[in-house]
């Protein structure tokens, strides 16, 4: 070839499809990538194996963009391969930028999991109790399937990772903005996440109507309320994480009257956004009495699942601790 | 009128020059001849209804009778005030009103002046008063603005009255026809059962302009506008008229006034225990159960009674009980001691014993005569034969039990010292209220960025250290507002502020804590979460710029607004999260 495209990989490791959805998502402007680009490996779209992979020269991929956590052993083999041939790493949506979703199994185990998953759920008819195995013996031959880890690691608890792009999953236009970056080089810092590093009040309309003095006497959940479309949820008492969230996502959940979860993760200067975000909660709480403090947070259900709904496994806690899993 | 010639005339040969365009009484006046007057008032246009003010003019050989108070000056005129034909014209004249009004005293006056001893006219009625000297119905029109009441009728008929004889709504109930009437026709009548103000009480306004109290700072006078003629017609405006300073602007109005100041002194003062809350002491309830502040101004020598000691029917006490710790010292109400009641109750009791012979009975829990020359008084009224009886009062009642009793109010008391519990009947119950944090205390601190402590007074730095600051710098307190005290303490208090605030104004600069929070502007998100917890109002919101900002001289540094700020755009100097984690990674290393 004599006008040599860069080349680009997309792949996918624990997550649940909704990034390769926004590449697709793209539209039109997918054309625009694949005028500009070759995409070298994306198995869900291209009938690319492992093997063409590791035929190509080391590094010879401009960029790899790589979504989802790593759960897997098979998923930590082909990050690695990955990074080996790629000039670039993106972690690509919440799940490799942050954990995500998969992320919220570091409350339990691998053991924990199985049961849970193929013994325990009314919905399991498995009287044997049959769980996978790495390894089975099948008419005299043996299978073999990845290794389920205890614990799911972000993308770059496995290898080295030169950017993040945001968003569970990340909106079409920080995906656009990326690409021309890096295919015209001008490239932010390495370690750099892909949108402004403010927090999404930033953006949200609704920031105006906060009162002055911002106080929570009472947590809902947004079933429980009609939800005014123009007032702060924090306001309305209603759990928002955007306080405590970077912004860029153009504010799709806000625009349809739903808080924010938190799948941009926090700010470059926050290292832990549950835990950022707990302690805002907890001085917004308008009381000084212990008992109805108590009371207060007795109404937030799943706590850990709502403060840290996207990035336990990026953040201080990682996992529950291993003896404490029963 | 207010041009600049002159005119020349005489009155009774005495010659004179005149601007133009006055009347012959003004003239007069200025010679100081004296003619009478009675529908005359400076403040008003004259009308000469009375002719009382007759004199007669010389021009040449003719000769005229004219009412000197609305016959302006003229060029040569030569003018008799007592000349036989004027005096007979106002001996005519006064009988003439003589009939007319029997029972006007200024009129009698006059006539006795003049010698007449009685009319020769017909008297209608011995009763009348009114002389129709319109004086009244001027002073509706032309100062109150109000034209309320007019003549009506004519002849013998001609009588003041609002329209069709009814109480009018156009009269706005000033009284002023009634100030202004000469013979005390008009009297005012409180058709609406509207308090009635008595000037001689001196409990409240007299006037609408008035010096609020005697102690005022500044001495001058203010105008109650809920009073005033003017707030109400739009006329009046006397007060401006007659005042030679011009010291009075009726278009005044309240505003407010910003000034930059290096440091503040709260001397914001206390409120005086209500004595309704206790109902069984009869505050409200029995006219001679008064609080401490009332007793002052009974004994005031400026107050109602000119400071004497009188009961509300008028006599004089003969027995007193001052009950000490009214609302202080009580699990009920308040726990701490007001320091000033003890004191105060002993100069009651002192006074009263000067002024009456009043038997007087001090029911305290105890003593605290702490300060200077207190306990030499205290023992002076002990040998000047003040009762006192140790222990809480329970009820004030005037159900008599025994016939000595009868008509009195009884002190329900135990006495702690006999162990006994007395009935004690006297005529005059004073309660020694204590003192309480003014009513807004709380909004006054959270002003300030002040605490209060447990009972709601300002709580100062350092109870021993630092008794006169604040935990905001340039804050200072003075007096009751930080907690109870008596007047000595309170000017001591008050010079150590006054000397703090001075010796921060002297230096020019103050120490900023070093350790303050600081917003990055780039990653601040304008979220606010922080701007109402911090406990000293140091972050305000930048609408323009669309984020928070914290004023370093108001930080002190706690740390709030670090640790609720959800983006981390919030940083305290030397503990920034990155310094902690540094510190937690050196302690890991082995």
């Amino acid at each position: 070839m004599s006008t040599e495209k860069p080349k680009v990989a997309f792949y996918w490791c624990a997550s649940c499809g909704g990034c390769e959805e926004a590449v697709i998502d793209l539209a039109e402007d997918i054309l625009k990538v694949v005028e500009a680009v070759d995409i070298v490996f994306w198995p869900v779209a291209l009938d690319f194996k492992k093997k063409d992979v590791e035929a190509m020269k080391d590094g010879s991929i401009a960029v790899s963009f790589i979504n989802g956590a790593v759960r897997l052993s098979e998923q930590e083999e082909m990050v690695k391969l990955l990074r080996q041939k790629s000039g670039l790493v993106v972690a690509f949506g919440s799940c490799s930028h942050l954990g995500g979703i998969p992320g919220l199994g570091n409350f339990w185990n691998k053991e924990t999991i199985f049961r849970r998953a193929y013994i325990t759920t009314p919905s399991t008819d498995n009287p044997d109790g049959t769980v996978p195995l790495e390894k089975t013996e099948v008419d005299g031959k043996e299978l073999t399937l990845p290794r389920f880890y205890d614990t799911v690691y972000t993308l770059d608890q496995v290898i080295d990772v030169d950017y993040y792009l945001p968003g569970c999953a990340p909106p079409p236009d920080l995906i656009m903005n990326a690409l021309q970056a890096i295919l015209e080089g001008k490239l932010p810092p390495k370690g750099a996440v892909l949108s402004p590093n403010k927090s999404l009040c930033d953006d949200c309309k609704r920031n105006e109507s906060k009162p002055e003095k911002l106080t929570i006497k009472e947590i809902k959940r947004p079933w429980e309320v009609e939800l005014d479309p123009e007032k702060c949820f924090l306001a309305q008492g209603v759990i928002c994480m955007g306080p405590a969230t970077r912004t860029g996502c153009g504010e799709r959940c806000i625009e349809a009257n739903m808080p924010c979860r938190g799948c941009f993760g926090p700010t470059d200067q926050v290292i832990d956004q549950g835990a950022k975000f707990l302690s805002s909660l907890a001085s917004i709480l308008d009381t000084d009495d212990e008992k109805e403090i108590e009371k207060i947070v007795d109404t937030i259900v799943d706590p850990a699942g709502t403060f840290y709904r996207f990035s336990l496994p990026s953040s201080i806690l990682r996992r529950r601790r291993m003896e404490d899993i029963k | 009128m207010n041009n600049d010639k002159k005119i020349k005339l005489t009155i009774n040969d005495k010659p004179i020059e005149v601007d133009e365009g006055i009347t012959i009484l003004q003239a007069a006046k200025m010679l100081d001849i004296d003619i009478p007057t009675l529908c005359y008032h400076p403040l008003l246009e004259p009308y000469a209804a009375c002719r009382i003010c007759v004199v007669e003019k010389k021009t040449g050989e003719n000769s005229d009778l004219v009412t000197s108070c609305n016959t302006k000056v003229q060029e040569g005129m030569v003018i008799y005030t007592d000349s036989e034909n004027a005096a007979k014209a106002r001996r005519l004249n006064v009988e003439l009103l003589m009939a007319q009004a029997p029972a006007a005293k200024p009129v009698q006056e006059i006539a006795k002046e003049l010698g007449i001893e009685k009319t020769r006219f017909e008297i209608e009625d011995p009763e009348e008063k009114c002389i129709l000297c319109g004086l009244c119905v001027r002073t509706c029109e032309q100062i109150v603005g109000a034209e309320a009441i007019s003549f009506i009728e004519r002849g013998k008929n001609r009588t003041v009255s609002p329209p069709f004889g009814e109480p009018s709504e156009a009269c706005i109930g000033c009284t002023a026809c009634a100030y202004f009437c000469p013979t005390e026709a008009i009297t005012v009548e409180d058709l609406y059962g509207r308090k009635v103000i008595h000037n001689e009480l001196n409990l409240g306004p007299s006037t609408a302009i008035l010096v609020p109290i005697r102690q005022a700072v500044p001495m001058v006078p203010v105008i109650d506008e809920e009073a005033c003629i003017h707030f109400k017609t739009g006329e009046c405006k006397l007060c401006e008229k007659v005042c030679e300073k011009e010291a009075i602007n009726h278009e005044m109005e309240d505003e407010e006034i910003e000034i930059e100041v290096g440091s503040v002194i709260l001397a914001s003062g206390f409120k005086p225990f209500d004595a309704t809350r206790i109902p069984a002491y009869g505050y409200g309830r029995f006219d001679n159960v008064i609080t401490g502040l009332e007793f002052e101004k009974l004994n005031n020598a400026s107050g109602p009674t000119e400071g004497k000691i009188l009961l509300a029917n008028g006599e004089e006490p003969k027995a007193v009980g001052i009950v000490h710790c009214v609302g202080s010292r009580d699990k009920n109400y308040n726990e701490y001691c007001s320091r000033v009641c003890c004191m105060y109750s002993l100069k009651f009791a002192h006074l009263i014993k000067e002024k009456t012979n009043a038997e007087i009975y001090d029911f305290y829990i105890d003593m605290r005569c702490f300060g200077k020359g207190y306990e030499e008084f205290y023992h002076r009224l002990l040998e000047e034969g003040t009762k006192f009886i140790r222990g809480c009062v329970s009820e004030v009642t005037d159900l008599a039990l025994t016939e000595q009793e009868e008509g009195k109010l009884i002190i329900n008391v135990e006495d702690t010292l006999l162990g006994i519990v007395r009935r004690i009947p006297v005529d005059m119950v004073i309660l020694a209220t204590g003192l309480e944090p003014g009513l807004d205390q709380n909004e006054i601190a959270r002003i300030f960025n002040i605490s209060c402590s447990q009972d709601t007074f300002f709580l100062e730095r350092h109870p021993k250290l630092a008794p006169v600051s604040t935990f905001s710098d340039g804050i200072f307190l003075a007096g009751t507002c930080q907690s109870p005290k008596d007047i000595p303490d309170t000017v001591a208090q008050a010079g150590a502020a006054a000397s703090e605030a001075l010796a921060l104004a002297d230096k020019g600069t103050f120490e900023l804590e070093p350790i303050t929070a600081e917003i990055d502007e780039e990653r601040c998100s304008g979220c606010q979460l922080c701007i109402g917890l911090c406990p000293f109002t140091a972050i305000t919101y930048n609408k323009e710029k669309g984020i928070s900002e914290i004023n370093d001289a108001l930080c002190k540094g706690c740390g709030t607004c670090v640790s609720a700020c959800p983006s981390g755009a919030s940083q305290q100097k030397h503990f920034r999260d990155s310094q902690i984690f540094a510190e937690i990674e050196g302690i890991f290393i082995e």
